[in-house]
């Protein structure tokens, strides 16, 4: 098993082209950035200028959504050969994907697919996490999805079927926060529960986003500002957690970046408190 | 069986059968997933071909796009590859309209030449030292080229101006329409017969002792000497050659 990520504890937010400039030529008050590890999976060019010129000037989280970790065929070599350089080059705060799957066979979605929670699932994700691990040389974190359907026949909670391949690969966790809450509204899930079941010392980051009202259920369309319930859901996370890496992640209705640095710095207060309580318990 | 699951998973995205609808269950977040399935697609192909879409109609565009994936789901890792063999179902959808495929092309190669490897071009100050028999000259590795018979070129640099394009017309004969990157930004240029043969000689063969023989059997000693010297003074002003 590789060896556990390093703590940090930072506030950051997504790197998104309207945003390249400000991170490029000012000075962006964010401990680290996130960016799409697939959109930098090129051969060269303007990309991978700007995320070597962003490197120089923040820490950098890889965010990927392509591994398709829980392919029942597997991983595919050349992926994570690209994946490999990549992190290489950047040497990033965090590698990580989700616990989803995308591809099998010569099929790729490239959606973010739900898992259902067997215990032939767990093998088959566990195998797929050493062989990722093994190749990158390195420890992972994996996200925990939003879904729209469970499947019947599970055989443990999600929270317990994270649990479980944290223990048994040594790979970590990037906690959404909105996609425990998306996930617990459309299943009549607890949503304290869930957190509750989550091995806390293997959470990493955290991932705070937007979501949608659809027509029967709640979508994860990362086009909003973090909700109030979510919000109050974090805090919660936080007195499991401790401090922990956090950024907003918004993928599409981008605003600007004085909109995305307030909620941040929501974020931070959020921290700012819940550290305060831990003193005031100690002393 | 996970495999047979995420099968049934993947015909459901496909073709969206009852039969595998009930074998899966939950049919409302099925539907969220295929709409996520398909919205995606048509936004990778919406975002990949902007000057297409704008030149067939967004109507036209979409139905195209709704063709193309029913019949033909993604395979690759990387969704900027759906793209790439979109020209079929434009070949299909539009037979007799040259142009369309021509521009779907032009684009495709850009957007590829945008995210290609970095080269070191030759230097031009480097030529009076190279040993012509033993040197192979390579394209850079973001160059593309085809053949066009269409004012394709006019086209494009008309809607990527935002003005109104052109009427497409044949060309009065076949000319190479040729794409690269010099540092950072992409580049375009339609090159008449002589040029385009004589690259895509360096492409098979990097030697430009057996161009200028080929030029100067074609056109005579002088004038095929003076045009392959005229040429690579050009390549190599528009950084398009590096060193084998």
């Amino acid at each position: 098993m590789p060896n556990a990520t390093p703590r940090f504890h930072g506030y950051g937010l997504g790197l998104r082209k309207d945003h390249y400039r400000d991170f490029l030529e000012t000075a962006v008050p964010v401990d680290f950035v996130e960016v799409i590890s697939e959109n930098f999976m090129v051969d060269g060019g303007q990309p991978r200028h700007i995320l070597r010129q962003v490197r120089e000037r923040y820490p950098i989280a890889l965010h990927g959504v392509s591994m398709s970790i829980g392919s029942a065929d597997g991983l595919r070599l050349d992926y994570l050969q690209r994946l490999k350089a990549l992190v290489d080059e950047i040497e990033p705060l965090f590698v990580s994907d989700h616990l989803s799957w995308s591809r099998i066979d010569h099929f790729n979605s490239h959606d973010l697919l739900p898992l259902p929670y067997t215990e032939e699932a767990l093998d088959i994700v566990c195998a797929n996490i050493a062989q990722a691990q093994d190749l990158l040389g390195r420890t992972m974190l994996f996200e925990n999805p939003s879904s729209y359907l469970a499947f019947e026949g599970a055989d443990m909670s999600e929270w317990e079927f994270l649990d479980i391949l944290c223990r048994r690969t040594g790979c970590e966790l990037l906690l959404d926060v909105n996609n425990v809450y998306v996930s617990a509204r459309n299943h009549g899930l607890d949503a304290d529960a869930y957190l509750a079941g989550l091995p806390a010392e293997r959470v990493r980051q955290v991932h705070l986003a937007g979501h949608s009202q659809g027509r029967d259920m709640l979508i994860d369309t990362h086009d909003q500002p973090v909700s109030n319930a979510v919000w109050t859901l974090y805090a919660h996370a936080l007195r499991r957690l401790g401090p922990v890496a956090t950024m907003i992640e918004r993928d599409d209705n981008i605003p600007s970046l004085e909109d995305l640095l307030d909620e941040l710095a929501r974020a931070r207060i959020y921290g700012v408190v819940e550290k305060r309580k831990r003193l005031t318990v100690e002393v | 069986m996970l495999a047979e699951l995420q099968r049934d998973f993947r015909d459901w995205l496909v073709a969206a059968s009852d039969e595998t609808a009930s074998r899966l269950g939950h049919r409302a977040g099925l539907s969220i997933y295929q709409n996520n399935y398909r919205s995606q697609l048509v936004g990778c192909l919406e975002a990949s071909l902007p000057l297409l879409r704008q030149y067939l109609g967004d109507t036209a565009f979409l139905q195209t796009a709704v063709h193309h994936i029913d019949r033909h789901p993604p395979h690759a890792w990387t969704l900027d590859a759906y793209v790439h063999n979109f020209d079929r179902t434009l070949i299909e959808r539009f037979p007799d309209n040259p142009d369309v495929h021509e521009l779907a092309w032009l684009e495709t190669a850009l957007a590829r030449a945008f995210v290609g490897a970095d080269a070191t071009p030759l230097r031009a100050d480097i030529l009076a030292d190279i040993d012509w028999e033993s040197t192979r000259l390579n394209l850079v590795p973001t160059f593309a080229g085809r053949t066009i018979n269409t004012n394709v070129d006019d086209i494009w640099t008309a809607l990527s101006a935002e003005e109104a394009p052109p009427e497409a017309a044949m060309l009065d004969e076949p000319a190479g329409l040729i794409v690269w990157r010099k540092h950072h930004t992409c580049q375009l240029k339609r090159v008449d017969a002589v040029e385009w043969e004589a690259l895509q000689h360096i492409r098979a063969t990097g030697n430009f002792t057996t161009l200028c023989e080929r030029l100067a059997k074609q056109l005579g000693d002088e004038a095929g000497i003076a045009i392959a010297g005229a040429l690579l003074a050009n390549w190599l002003a528009n950084e398009l050659i590096v060193a084998g």
